[in-house]
């Protein structure tokens, strides 16, 4: 951990309660976000992505059966502080959030104005007048026209919506902005401008993004780094040059050749099986079942290898690269 | 789907409670109809003085002397036709017979009775039996409290008579006969009484019976009202036929706002227009107005009043919420899908619409049946009851007309409201868990 | 095996044994109707759109949302009646079918959705999700329909087949689901198969699957696809043709090849250009999009729908007049106007 760490996760659990049993949806999640940086969180549906969002901004339901870890922002450990207390410091105005169908999130009965003006009078402290003008720069940056600001929600596209959802998200300049799916339900071109706006802020404003998407493509515009999630788990964390150009773990392999594309020639691949269910995850690697490259040791879960300075949760890498402590069986210090 | 959520019922005691009490109330409902026939019941209820000739006026139930230090005396029925009566027949000189016969009782209460009257029945051809009656205290006196003639019928109200009154120096029969004379304030004496009867009859074949009746002040499992009616009689009839009301109209209702809500929300157009003008103006009309007029004016049948509230409940509210849920089930890809293979616009409103609708229908139809009881209740009270039929309303109606409350005859009023209460808190509950049940997004509540 | 195989020759004359289903001057407008009476205007969701499809051809329908691919696509299910012009159906014209008919025109295409979960009905499981088309058209023999079903399942690979035939579909996966209702859609032997955006809401490495499963039964079928989608990339994957549309016309039609060798029309070349592909340096540069959004369909601009967000805008000429086709390369048909006849300067690619 260095200077220019902005957020520092290390071991994070959510679990659920449900009445069959406990969801794991956060198994022992640990990650690393450099300032002014990006880092995407890759996975399919069932990998507990969206749980992440939720556990890092404390935004949980009512039937959560285990909640702990470690969220380190600017050297403070945000999971020390009660809720008050991460309310008023935390949330919203060190790191906000842009929710998934973020266009169906907002209110309808209030105009998009002063939607977007109420987080800057509640954690800013500002008047109301300081906040529409504040608003009223944010629709400019992420491109909205200004006179939309007294337009209800209902008579804005669902681009508009979007844009409004991400200026509320930022008008208290936070450090960093988690985005849970901020795209998947719009249209192509509308998806390449708000990924416009979103490098634009990026760099005039040195924010950081959690970007969650299963959407690998579009992942790429805005990706700095690259963390796979499988079954409530990071098995992988790379640069998003070598991601993008060779993945390690095996899973990250297959999806990235499940990706078709404009041109080329080959044909994509798809994965058979489903993914293990949260609920009564099995002992061992979560991705073995599937694998194509499993072996008699992946009865066993993996710990985490460092390889070339990347995390990796698999067995194949045993061999000359060292573990970093991070099994849901063990307790800390079984260090290798 | 189905199973599994009603195991889930298992799990709400508030349903459990719910549904135990609607059970009961069942069971009794059941119990009324084989044991106690409604026609009977209707002439029963009609009353008439030889039916209930034999309970107190108004008299509470038997268990409120529970609550009391000063206990309230039950009946004390004499009947000579009793096996355990004796009567001594002694022939005297020519066609005189002396026909004596004694009736024993112990006092216990801490109140005098409510009143005295006996009942003669004889057979003679020309001169009728005579009768001389002599009252026993526990403490030895012996009074002469009458003599006089009877006819082939004949009631003697002792209550009523004025020189016994004026013999018991101004106390009526039911005061005077008991009083300790030793007390200051009215007390009864508690202790052994004899009524001793002694006739004369003066044809061979003349012969009399009779029954004494002290009346207690309390009576029964649920009191009296003021025609000396058995109120649980009532009560228990009233069961199924609350229950029955609610239930068909409940049911008759939702079934046939569900269907014209489907078959208005797919046709689409005119159809649905037209609905809903129709239930909007409906839905304006003044309905307890409207069931008064038809009672003044057209009958007062439980029947008909129930087709009455069952057509102006069909375009109700009801319509309205139906139909924004099938609006938006309308639109579900499988309904379009359904219409791309062909299938026809009743097959998707009876097989595809409607059972996606029905976990929602049944909770708010159990929460509705309550509403349809608490109707008919209410139109009983205001005096529109059936007239022949014993109901809860009915009761609560008869108990306002006599002044209940004012008498301090609260039990008359109660117990009807009570099993009103009973009835719609047990569907309620029922309702509400059956609604978390079938709509999983309530369950977090 | 190569989506190359599929590549038809480029000559545009057909011979009509060969056509399947021809659609004429079609225009498919909604009324818009004030307090459910009063005339106001109308949504022209599809407007004057012409185009052929072969027997065992598939083509891809590609668009944006409000660009009238889906009105287009209920007009040719018959969920919605054509306000002007004739969809021909094995030289039928099946714009007012009705009665038996129609019944026997629903039988001929088969319907696909978007979402799987949807589509299917919550309260009844998977055998009687397929009983019911075939109960429908008349199937009596129980029997015949219990083969007819377990054949569909098979070939959609829903195997075993007993152990899926009683389950309800909230207890299937997204793919699962998906396998059910093409199943439900193949079941009539259906001619034509329209498929709305069928994997858009499945997860990455499930999509595959089921393209693959879309191509491998119109193989075996010799079935018509349509294909309609917003996601450039899948189409290559087994569609020969490429239409592209843009606020209820089509503005550009050929072989999927050539477009994406070869686009023309200035919002084709918008489309390819914001498609991502995964690459690192994405992240480093913003994309050229065209600014704006689609147009209303009540009333949209004047002569050129995409007008207003052209950079090719010709004054004088884009916002007065619609462009007709033209055809600047055999087979690759474009509406507009920088392809006019006569002009000798292209812009630059």
């Amino acid at each position: 951990m260095n200077d220019n760490t902005l957020l520092n996760i290390e071991d994070l659990v959510l679990y659920f309660k449900t009445s069959i049993g406990d969801v794991q949806a956060v198994d022992h999640v640990s990650m690393e976000l450099q300032k002014n940086k990006a880092v995407v969180i890759l996975g399919e549906s069932g990998c507990g992505k969206s749980s992440m969002a939720k556990a890092i901004l404390r935004l949980l339901p009512r039937n959560v059966s285990k909640y702990s870890g470690k969220v380190i922002i600017d050297h403070l450990d945000v999971m020390t502080l009660d809720d008050e207390e991460f309310r008023s410091q935390v949330r919203w105005v060190k790191m906000s959030m842009v929710p998934q169908a973020a266009m169906n999130a907002l209110n309808p009965v209030l105009r998009a104005g002063d939607q977007v003006a109420e987080p800057a009078m509640i954690h800013l402290g500002k008047e109301k007048e300081e906040a529409l003008e504040l608003a009223r720069e944010m629709f400019q940056r992420v491109g909205v026209p200004v006179d939309f600001l007294t337009r209800y929600p209902f008579e804005l596209s669902g681009g508009m919506r979007q844009r409004v959802a991400i200026a509320m998200a930022l008008i208290t300049s936070p450090q960093l902005v988690v985005l849970d799916e901020p795209t998947s339900a719009l249209d192509l071109l509308t998806q390449a401008n708000i990924m416009n706006v979103l490098k634009t802020i990026k760099w005039e404003t040195g924010t950081s993004y959690i970007l969650i998407t299963h959407d690998i493509a579009t992942s790429s515009e805005l990706a700095d780094e690259v963390a796979v999630m499988y079954a409530g788990q990071i098995v992988e964390v790379n640069d998003a040059e070598s991601f993008f150009a060779e993945p390690l773990h095996p899973y990250s392999r297959r999806l990235m050749a499940s990706v078709p594309r404009l041109y080329g020639t080959e044909e994509p691949d798809f994965i058979p099986g489903r993914p293990p269910s949260l609920l009564n995850p099995p002992t061992g690697c979560r991705f073995a079942d599937r694998c194509n490259q499993r072996f008699a040791k992946c009865d066993e879960e993996p710990p985490t290898f460092i390889v070339d300075g990347h995390p990796v949760k698999c067995w194949l890498y045993e061999k000359d690269h060292s573990a970093v402590v991070n099994t849901t069986n063990s307790a800390a210090g079984d260090a290798s | 789907m189905n199973l599994n959520q009603l195991r889930d019922i298992s799990r709400y005691p508030s349903a459990i409670v719910g549904l135990a009490i609607i059970l009961f109330l069942i069971g009794i409902s059941i119990y009324t109809v084989l044991a106690l026939p409604y026609d009977e019941t209707v002439v029963k209820w009609r009353g008439g003085d030889m039916v209930w000739q034999d309970n107190p006026r108004t008299a509470p139930p038997t268990w409120v002397n529970f609550f009391r230090t000063k206990k309230l005396p039950e009946s004390i029925i004499f009947n000579s036709t009793d096996e355990n009566v004796e009567k001594q027949v002694t022939p005297l000189k020519d066609d005189l017979t002396d026909v004596y016969m004694e009736f024993t009782f112990d006092y216990t209460a801490d109140e005098f009775p409510q009143e005295i009257i006996m009942f003669f029945t004889s057979n003679f051809e020309k001169k009728a039996p005579y009768i001389s009656l002599i009252w026993k205290t526990p403490d030895g006196r012996e009074l002469d409290i009458g003599d006089f003639s009877i006819d082939k019928k004949y009631t003697r109200r002792l209550s009523q008579d004025e020189k016994l009154t004026k013999k018991l120096n101004g106390q009526p029969a039911e005061i005077g006969l008991f009083a300790d004379p030793n007390s200051e304030e009215p007390k009864p004496l508690k202790g052994t009484y004899t009524l001793e009867v002694a006739g004369l009859t003066f044809e061979p074949d003349s012969d009399f019976e009779a029954k004494t009746v002290i009346y207690g002040k309390v009576f029964g499992l649920a009191g009296t009202d003021h025609l000396r009616r058995d109120l649980m009689l009532a009560l228990l009839w009233g069961t199924p036929v609350a229950l029955a009301f609610g239930l068909i109209a409940a049911v008759v209702t939702s079934v046939l706002t569900m269907a014209i809500a489907a078959a208005g929300t797919w046709y689409g157009g005119w159809v649905d227009s037209v609905i809903q003008r129709i239930t909007e103006i409906n839905m304006m009309l003044p309905v307890l107005p409207i069931l008064i007029m038809v009672g003044v004016f057209y009958s007062r049948s439980l029947w008909v009043i129930l087709g009455v509230i069952i057509l102006l409940s069909i375009f109700g509210g009801g319509i309205k919420s139906f139909r924004a849920m099938f609006m938006q089930e309308r639109e579900a890809g499988y309904i379009q899908a359904a219409r791309s293979y062909g299938a026809s616009n009743a097959r998707i409103i009876f097989q595809y619409l409607i059972p996606r609708i029905i976990p929602v229908l049944i909770p708010s139809l159990v929460v509705l049946i309550p509403s349809f009881v608490f109707l008919e209740a209410s139109l009983a009270v205001l005096g529109l009851g059936d007239p022949l039929m014993p109901t809860w309303g009915k009761i609560i109606d008869e108990a306002r007309t006599n002044g209940a409350l004012y008498k301090g005859l609260y039990y008359w009023v109660l117990e009807p409201s009570f099993l009103l209460m009973l009835t719609g808190f047990s569907f309620a509950m029922l309702g509400f868990a059956l609604d978390r049940i079938f709509n999983p997004r309530l369950r977090g509540m | 095996m190569s989506p190359d195989v599929h590549k038809n020759s480029t000559t545009t004359a057909s011979t009509n044994d060969d056509v399947l289903i021809s659609v004429k001057d079609l225009h498919v407008w909604f009324e818009l109707k004030k307090w459910g009476f009063s005339h106001v205007g109308w949504v022209r969701a599809v407007d004057n759109v012409n185009f052929e499809l072969k027997r065992g051809e598939s083509i891809a329908i590609v668009g944006e949302s409000g660009c009238g691919k889906s009105s287009l696509m209920k007009t040719l299910l018959l969920l919605n009646r054509p306000h002007k012009g004739q969809v021909i159906f094995e030289g039928k014209d099946i714009s007012n079918l009705k009665g038996k008919e129609l019944k026997w025109y629903r039988s001929q295409v088969g319907y696909v959705q978007q979402d799987p979960y949807g589509a299917l009905p919550p309260f009844m499981p998977v055998h009687r999700i397929l009983d019911e088309p075939l109960v429908i058209n008349g199937i009596k023999d129980k029997a015949e329909r219990e083969k007819r079903i377990r054949n569909a399942m098979e070939e959609v690979a829903l195997t075993p087949v007993d152990d899926f035939l009683h389950k309800y579909p909230h207890m299937l996966s997204g793919g699962q689901q998906q396998r059910v209702v093409i199943a439900r859609a193949m079941i009539l032997e259906p001619k034509l198969l329209v498929a709305d955006e069928p994997v858009s809401m499945l997860d990455a490495s499930v999509r595959v699957e089921i393209l693959r499963l879309l191509r491998k039964l119109q193989e075996q079928h010799n079935l018509s696809v349509m294909y309609i989608t917003h996601d450039l990339s899948t189409v290559r994957f087994f569609s020969e043709r490429i239409f592209v549309m843009y606020a209820g016309k089509l503005v550009e039609q050929t072989h999927i090849e050539e477009l994406l060798g070869n686009p023309l029309h200035p919002y084709t070349k918008a489309l390819l250009t914001g498609t991502s592909v995964p690459d690192a340096a994405n992240a480093k540069h913003l994309k050229h999009v065209p600014p704006g959004e689609p147009p209303s369909l009540v009333n949209p601009p004047p002569g050129c729908r995409f007008h207003p967000r052209c950079e090719h805008f010709i004054d004088g000429k884009c916002n007065v007049d619609e462009p007709p086709h033209f055809e600047p390369v055999a087979g690759h048909i474009v509406n507009c106007w920088l392809y006019e006849e006569g002009r000798t300067s292209y812009p630059a690619q």
